[in-house]
């Protein structure tokens, strides 16, 4: 069975800006975004021969992407993933052109978020059910494996509170340099710890942001991608897990940690040829939902061991400066997760970095970059996709 | 002899007492919150009185109660899912009168004695609303209580039971009213339950040749503590020696519920030998005389009315109980999208697992899984499975505080709990303080109405912390 490494080439990206985009359709995001991907590969529409769209909720059936574009009767499938979306229609488009039957494949995920008519990551799957499950909100859910991680691990209330808090404020920062960015504004620690409670221990500054957007990607054989453009970045390794909800049934779940992200990332790490991460992944971008949600996925990426989290982060190894940034874009914090785009979204990051185009951002030395993007309900039904993109040689 | 063979009851957590902003009357009242109505608190007394038996030895189930949430659908049905009673038991709801308790006893004890039935549960609830400042705010409490009638290990016999009754407006609502409404207070004591429950107590004392001193206890309905003395002495007792306590200024007028409850409580203290008359009202009185067969005792494991009027909490506000009653329209601390529609489908088709609190144990590896599964969640064999029956006690793993969740009662805690023998599950926190929960702490599961949408009244277990 072979892996992905080296036989898949992402040769141009596009993303749009992020933010309460009222005035724009998901039409719209995914013209802006597959257009400038588009450019940025030197191809034109037509010679796109399939696409995978990713949307949770802003439209049915892979038409909501043929129809803007004015894509002639080719293959488009819609995926959906919960907020591993973006990145599995990545993943599924990167097996079409690694089993040679297309060229040049498009992978997009557009979310019209701000469409739902409510504040914050409502749940609503549209599912028929008893409707006795308790109705639990992603802040409220990521919650839980917060109040377990202080307790397993010893943090007070303050404690914790300090250690999210200083996570908020990195990714802010990291905003301010992020023109696409929803959020661009520093914060202090005493500001988002002293934010009002959304879902205990976790308070506003603790949530990512709701907010429409769209990313794209133009995928292709590393052989053509040679003949195209010196800057596109191969891909290493594309892996992805659902779980079968085994952790709100199973006692011996410890809700500090996701294993959908432990096994996706073994996945990808060995795909890639990665043996260790810390040393190896240049830079990465995170599923921060949440900010607990981060500190728990560094440490199940092996960024950071198992309940020390804090020790990188005093280290300063996350920051921009550091040996291992994490969320170089300001991350979900700063753009929010239209939840359909967020995977193409961290990616686009990715390879811009590769290109050398991040300009403020701009890392040195970027040989693989990891993307993380995990969606559903953390111990339930959960999933996780992991992608590192590399440089071409 | 066909008697009480086990009885129970439940009192809501919540009183609205001194300190409760706005609360105006003295003594206390007991509240259901939000989330119970007479199905619920009907559970929970089921509950108390099985205790540690097999619920399908039970052979019939009655519900008495004047606010079933239902006017088409029968409320004992779901009662009996809720306590695990054997499938396809016969059901029976008592509905329309404050003495439908009593009556359903009665009608407990005729299948008993007709052989139709080897016993019969009787479960009695009420959740009656008055309208505020009135007369009926002052008295009315929310409780319920569950009494076994059969033939073996009988605690207290029941000897006679005679029933009068009477057409009369004295205490009524219509099928549109929310509010009870009242003649004038005269008329409904001297024509109404003065008259009713005299004569049907001379009655049963006359026809059995027993007097007023050959009563240790006397259990009677009364609407408030002052209409109780003057009921006692009214059909010649004492109430100095001979009055069982009604709990006005504690519980309150639990409607049909109320004597079911009182007799919960004498039945667990009463000596064997005593003679009790038991006399509710409700266009008309049904008394019984019931002889005890063996010195009433609280089996281990039942809370019983002493434990539940022992653990209490008082309401912080008369507003939240307006607002739990749905009498005043606030809003949620947050928009929120509309509650989706329960599917019936599934609603029904969950049943074992939603309202029967069953799961599965993997006979391959062992692991207790919850909801039931076909393939086993630990080591994934196929249909392997045997039914479990779920514990209702656990402890709490981790939990969060959800500040803009859709309830009366901010903030929504989730808690993720693992069940004390094995297995584990997430459910809504309710009766909680929000100060007081921890990780590790001790709860037990207490069925409840988490919403209604179009129609469709969605049960289901919520957890609570430990009733002390």
């Amino acid at each position: 069975m072979q892996g992905l490494r080296d036989r898949v080439a992402v040769v141009g990206m596009g993303c749009t800006k992020f933010g309460e985009l009222w005035d724009k359709s998901s039409d719209d995001l995914l013209i802006d975004a597959s257009l400038e991907a588009f450019a940025d590969a030197g191809i034109e529409a037509k010679q796109i021969q399939a696409a995978w769209v990713g949307t949770y909720s802003s439209f049915r059936t892979g038409v909501g992407l043929s129809y803007p574009l004015k894509l002639q009767y080719v293959p488009v499938t819609r995926v959906e993933n919960a907020c591993a979306t973006g990145t599995d229609a990545f993943r599924n488009a990167c097996f079409a052109v690694a089993a040679g039957v297309y060229d040049f494949v498009l992978a997009a995920g557009v979310e019209k978020q701000k469409d739902s008519g409510y504040s914050g990551l409502v749940a609503n799957a549209e599912v028929v059910s008893s409707e006795t499950a308790p109705m639990v909100p992603a802040p409220t859910q990521f919650a839980l494996a917060a109040t377990r991680y202080f307790h397993t691990f010893g943090l007070s209330f303050q404690e914790g509170k300090q250690m999210l808090a200083r996570i908020a404020v990195k990714n802010h920062h990291n905003g301010t340099m992020s023109p696409k960015a929803h959020l661009r504004r520093e914060i202090t620690v005493e500001q988002a710890i002293n934010s009002p409670m959304i879902a205990w221990p976790l308070g506003l500054f603790d949530c990512c942001g709701v907010s429409d957007g769209a990313a794209a990607a133009v995928i292709t054989s590393p052989e053509i991608a040679k003949k195209l453009k010196k800057d596109y970045a191969l891909v290493k390794a594309v892996g992805l897990t659902c779980g079968s909800a085994q952790g709100v049934q199973q006692q011996s779940f410890d809700f500090v940690h996701f294993e959908e992200t432990v096994d996706a990332a073994k996945k990808a790490y060995a795909d890639a040829g990665v043996k260790d991460p810390r040393r190896e992944i240049s830079l990465a971008q995170v599923h921060d939902c949440f900010t607990i949600t981060e500190a728990l996925v560094c440490e199940d990426l092996g960024l950071a061991d198992k309940g020390h989290y804090r020790d990188e982060q005093n280290k300063g190894a996350f920051e921009l400066t550091g040996t291992l940034p994490v969320n170089t874009d300001g991350g979900l914090k700063c753009y929010g997760h239209p939840i359909g785009a967020s995977g193409l979204r961290m990616m686009y990051e990715n390879f811009k970095q590769l290109q050398g185009k991040a300009g403020p951002r701009q890392l040195k030395n970027v040989n693989l970059a990891l993307t993380h993007n995990l969606g559903g309900k953390p111990g339930g039904r959960f999933t996780c996709a992991v992608s590192i993109l590399g440089r071409a040689d | 002899m066909i008697g009480i063979t086990r009885y129970g009851a439940y009192v809501p957590l919540y009183r609205m007492g001194k300190g409760t902003e706005a609360w105006t009357a003295r003594g206390e009242r007991a509240v259901s919150s939000f989330d119970e109505d007479s199905i619920t608190m009907a559970v929970a007394a089921g509950l108390d009185c099985l205790g540690d038996i097999d619920p399908k030895t039970i052979d019939a189930v009655y519900f008495a109660s004047t606010t079933s949430p239902y006017r088409e659908k029968q409320a004992a049905t779901l009662i009996a899912r809720a306590l695990d009673l054997k499938d396809g038991i016969f059901t029976a709801d008592f509905a329309g009168s404050l003495r439908a308790g009593t009556t359903a006893i009665k009608a407990a004890v005729d299948s008993v004695k007709a052989g139709t039935a080897r016993n019969v549960l009787v479960v009695a609830a009420e959740q009656r609303v008055p309208q505020p400042r009135s007369d009926f705010d002052e008295n009315i409490g929310d409780a319920a209580a569950a009494l076994l009638v059969g033939r073996e290990d009988t605690v207290a016999e029941i000897e006679d039971i005679y029933s009068n009754s009477q057409e009369i407006y004295d205490v009524w609502r219509t099928d549109t009213d929310v509010f009870p409404r009242s003649a004038e207070d005269r008329f409904v004591a001297e024509e109404g339950y003065l008259k009713s429950m005299k004569e049907a107590a001379a009655v049963i004392m006359g026809r059995n040749k027993l007097s007023h001193k050959d009563f240790a206890q006397v259990v009677a309905y009364a609407p408030s503590a002052r209409k109780h003395t003057e009921i006692c002495r009214s059909m010649g007792f004492d109430e100095k020696t001979q009055l069982a306590p009604a709990y006005f200024g504690q519980v309150g007028d639990a409607g049909c519920a109320l004597v079911p409850m009182m007799l919960a409580g004498v039945l667990e203290k009463a000596k064997a030998g005593q003679r009790l008359l038991v006399a509710s009202y409700g266009e008309g009185a049904d008394v019984l005389v019931l002889k005890m067969a063996k010195d009433g005792v609280k089996p281990a494991g039942v809370r019983g009315l002493s434990g539940y009027l022992a653990s209490k909490r008082l309401l912080s506000s008369y507003i939240t109980y307006l607002r739990w009653r749905g009498l005043v329209n606030i809003a949620f601390a947050a928009k929120r999208p509309p509650l989706k529609i329960p599917g019936v489908h599934a609603v029904w088709r969950e049943a074992p697992s939603n309202i029967s609190l069953y799961g599965s144990k993997c006979r391959t590896c062992g692991t207790v899984q919850y909801p039931a599964e076909r393939i086993c969640t630990q080591c994934q064999t196929i249909e392997n499975m045997e039914p479990r029956k779920m514990s209702r006690k656990g402890a709490v793993f981790t939990y969060s505080m959800d500040y803009l969740g859709p309830t009366p009662d901010s903030p929504m805690v989730l808690a993720v709990v693992d069940f004390d023998d094995g297995g584990r599950g997430l459910f809504v926190m309710t009766d909680r303080d929000p100060n007081e929960i921890k990780v590790g702490m001790t709860i037990e599961l207490s069925f409840r109405r988490l919403h209604t949408v179009e129609g469709i009244h969605n049960y289901y277990w919520c957890a609570t912390p430990i009733r002390s």
